[in-house]
């Protein structure tokens, strides 16, 4: 793809995944772009998630390539491609349960600084993260809660949290995994809004699950379609929904009615 | 406090005690006459700082270990074997070190870099297999290390009973057993210090995220296998330093006094009564434990004899001395059932999460 060196690529080639004898994700190929958000939808089952921890390493394909930046990340270890600026936020939420949210936010704020192996001095002289791991709550109005246990929050301050974790890492491509689901109509908007903050860097590639049509429909640039493991359908918004494998594969409905 | 990296004990309670403790410790010498007060009070400061580097390991990081007495005894072994080998001098004492503590890193490093990428359990496993490998090797090879019967060896002219430095300080000959006893006592406090310092670290902070899930750690860019080796390693080097300073205050070295898996149980047994995650808790499990063990048979001959007089039924058969572990088993169980989270756990009150 012809795009300039500075700028952030991403590109799976023929990825393909079995669990024995069941192909979740099917040779799917597909370039994603800076400066777009792609929404990745698909039924239940269809492999949106599998795609996701193959890309950020979670899993290891049984086939096919995976390229970031001009470089062949398939063999690569996750916290590697984390470095390297893959961001990931899960869909079941995965967080550090019996440690403050300040403190999961500061053990992911610690790890974008490369403060790996730092033994000598007390963390707490480290202001600097504890400072930027505050911001990042406010950001998600979660300022308030911060030394709570990430387990004593609601679902819904669990899955903001969740997205913090991926802010802290300022990551180059972000993989949002469904991040509204279960929350309450009120605190769905923080997470839509920072995802439409993102969306202002020319620079950042976003990957975004989500079975909300409304809110595919606002943010994405882009959809593709998985089904089955395999991809269907990818193009605009507009002309994705009203295709007719979506129409009878996605949403159930026969072909030519229109979505709802 | 920056001596305490910033963790002070969070308790006033806890603080006493730990004063307490301290504070008897440094005037053992002075206050308590005799050889064996001593003895546990040297034992006492090893257990505190072995304990608390295997806290290091099991209460930050999750991983559980079996070799932890390997490595104390490869640090006894090797200033043993040096000072037996070159005869009593500080070039003896620095050869076993210089010998000791790499190997131990080594072996540590070897150990976390094989094992420690997968699941927590094949990590027990081998180090269960190359502790039990560690102890045959050491009883085989007796040409080095005497077997079964160890090394006995002497000091340098320095640290021995019969070197006096002051006649008479408050009534105490000052010789070269009690400035042993000094510098076993400021070791074993740096140690335990020094893994203050560690587990407060930024990188401190990383082992309590792979204990709370690995995989996120990683997600979020950790090399998780290298936290853990590199603690491993830190608790190895801890633990061999304590077994040197071991082997100097018995002036030997063998099977049962620094390898055995029954001195493993009792560091098990230490940081669990003490409070696991809290290095605090290490000096507390130790001398709670090192007292039990030395006087409780002694205060059960006591009642026992006592209850007797009194003409009381059943009691001086149950408090005989020769049911004193019974009893101690009786009081781990009970410990353990109180205070799941340990003396310091308890002592902290309710849990609240690491900020
Ligand atoms: N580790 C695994 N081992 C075996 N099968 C797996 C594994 N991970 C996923 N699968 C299977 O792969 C298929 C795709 O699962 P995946 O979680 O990717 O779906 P999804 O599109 O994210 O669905 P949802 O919308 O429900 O989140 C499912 O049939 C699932 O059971
Ligand atoms: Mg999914």
């Amino acid at each position: 793809m012809a795009t300039p060196n500075n700028m952030t690529t991403l590109e799976t080639q023929s990825l393909t995944i079995r669990f024995g004898g069941h192909v979740a994700v099917d040779g799917v190929s597909c370039a994603f772009r800076p400066g777009e958000l792609t929404a990745i939808v698909g039924p239940n089952g269809a492999g949106k998630t599998t795609y996701f921890n193959l890309i950020s390493g979670q899993l290891r394909p049984s086939a096919g390539r995976i390229l970031f930046d001009g470089a062949d990340i398939t063999k690569m270890t996750a916290p590697l491609r984390t470095r390297a600026g893959l961001g990931r936020a899960f869909q079941l939420t995965n967080l550090f349960p019996n440690l403050s949210v300040e403190e999961n936010v500061r053990l992911a704020v610690q790890a974008h600084s490369g403060t790996h192996y730092d033994m000598l001095r007390p963390w707490r002289t480290r202001r600097d993260l504890i400072d930027r791991a505050d911001a990042i709550l406010d950001s998600v109005a979660l300022g308030a809660r911060r030394s709570v246990a990430a387990t004593a929050l609601s679902h819904g301050d669990q899955r903001k949290l969740e997205v913090a974790l991926m802010m802290a890492l300022e990551p180059k491509v972000y993989m949002f995994d469904e991040p509204t689901a279960g929350m309450s109509v009120d605190e769905v908007p923080v997470v839509l809004d920072l995802i439409a903050r993102l969306k202002t860097d020319p620079s950042k590639i976003i990957l975004l699950v989500e079975h909300k049509m409304d809110v595919v429909r606002s943010l994405a640039d882009r959809i593709i379609v998985l089904h089955h493991g395999k991809l269907v359908a990818d193009g605009q918004p507009a002309e994705v929904i009203a295709s007719p494998v979506v129409q009878e594969a996605y949403l159930g409905i026969a072909p030519g009615k229109s979505a709802a | 406090m920056m001596i305490l990296s910033g963790d002070p004990p969070r308790s006033r309670a806890l603080s006493l005690i730990l004063i307490a403790i301290v504070v008897v410790l440094a005037i053992t010498p002075f206050v308590f006459p005799g050889a064996k007060p001593l003895n546990v009070a040297a034992k006492i400061c090893i257990f505190a700082a072995l304990v608390a580097s295997y806290d290091l390991l099991l209460g930050y990081t999750g991983t559980v270990s079996f070799a932890h007495t390997m490595f104390y005894g490869i640090g006894s072994y090797a200033v043993a074997i040096a000072l037996y080998g070159m005869g009593p001098s500080w070039a003896a004492v620095a050869t076993g070190i210089v010998i000791g503590l790499p190997l131990a890193a080594l072996l540590a490093l070897g150990i976390g870099l094989f094992s420690l990428r997968v699941e927590a359990i094949f990590f027990a496993m081998i180090t269960l297999a190359v502790a039990s490998a560690f102890l045959v090797l050491a009883s085989q090879l007796s040409w080095l290390t005497g077997g079964e019967d160890g090394r006995s060896f002497s000091l340098p002219e320095l640290l021995r009973p019969g070197t006096v430095f002051i006649k008479d300080l408050f009534g105490v000959r000052i010789n070269g057993r009690i400035l042993t006893y000094y510098i076993i006592l400021v070791g074993c406090a740096a140690m335990i210090l020094g893994l203050l310092r560690v587990v407060n670290s930024p990188f401190g902070r990383v082992l309590q995220a792979v204990r709370e899930n690995r995989f996120r750690a990683e997600a979020l860019g950790y090399r998780t296998v290298f936290h853990l080796t590199y603690a491993n390693v830190l608790a190895a080097l801890v633990a061999a330093s304590a077994g040197v300073l071991n082997a100097m205050w018995l002036r030997y070295a063998g099977p049962d006094t620094s390898l055995s898996f029954s001195i493993m149980l009792d560091i098990l047994l230490m940081v669990v009564i003490g409070g696991m995650g809290t290095i605090y808790g290490a000096i507390i499990g130790a001398t709670i434990f090192i007292l039990a063990q030395n006087y409780l048979q002694a205060l059960m001959g006591a009642a026992s004899n006592a209850a007797a007089e009194a003409g009381l039924p059943l009691l001086p058969g149950l408090l005989h001395p020769d049911r004193w572990l019974l009893w101690l088993g009786l009081l781990f169980v009970a410990s353990v059932y109180f205070f799941p989270t340990g003396v310091v756990g308890r002592l902290r009150g309710a849990p609240k999460p690491a900020e």
